[in-house]
């Protein structure tokens, strides 16, 4: 059975495991995920250990293909996020799917 | 930033909640986001991006050391990819 997790379901878990107030629980998940957000706008990074790394590339322009149509169009220069899992994670995901599948 | 400072700026923005509780906090919602991935479930966390679980496939690698081939198993690896709001944000200055 599959099932997406939300922002609901982490608030709940804030409210039992923890017993978090139900406005607080959201506050503070919002606050996580702004305090992310922010970092990443000002170019850091955030390492989480035992979890991962968000870290943004300035990626300088270059030229592209639309796929569909062949055309070349200008890429222009951009900041893009990338989540580098740490180790414990990917064994994590690795270990319990291979079980499972 | 590293977690015990996102633990310190969070906490500054709760100070009815003690340090060690906002740390509690942090963790509980990584711990969340791994097992919903260890079971195969997405993460949907909407302006901010999507984790989910890709597998990828096996494939002939090699020591880069000896340049021999070697097999390397299919896995399955973590995913993130980053929501259209982060990605605006993130370009908001540049564009």
């Amino acid at each position: 059975m599959s099932r997406t997790l939300t922002r609901a379901d982490i608030v709940d878990s804030l409210i039992k495991e923890i017993n978090l107030p139900r406005s607080l629980a959201t506050e503070v998940l919002e606050e996580l995920l702004t305090e992310l957000i922010d970092a990443a706008v000002q170019g850091n990074g955030v390492k989480v250990s035992s979890f991962g790394s968000f870290i943004v590339r300035e990626k300088s322009q270059r030229i592209g293909r639309n796929p569909k149509t062949g055309e070349e169009a200008v890429i222009s220069p951009r900041r893009v996020i990338t989540f580098r899992p740490s180790q414990c994670l990917k064994e994590a995901v690795h270990f319990s799917r291979k079980k499972a599948a | 930033m590293t977690k015990s400072e996102l633990v310190q700026k969070m906490a500054r923005q709760f100070p009815q909640m003690t340090l060690k509780e906002v740390e509690n906090a942090v963790d509980l919602v990584f711990d969340e986001i791994t097992t919903s991935l260890a079971t195969g479930n997405r993460v949907e966390l909407r302006g901010f991006g999507a984790f989910s679980v890709r597998y990828r496939d096996q494939r002939v690698g090699r020591n880069p050391r000896t340049g021999e081939s070697v097999q390397v198993e299919g896995k399955y690896v973590p995913f993130f990819k980053a929501g259209k709001g982060l990605r605006e944000r993130l370009n908001k200055d540049v564009a």
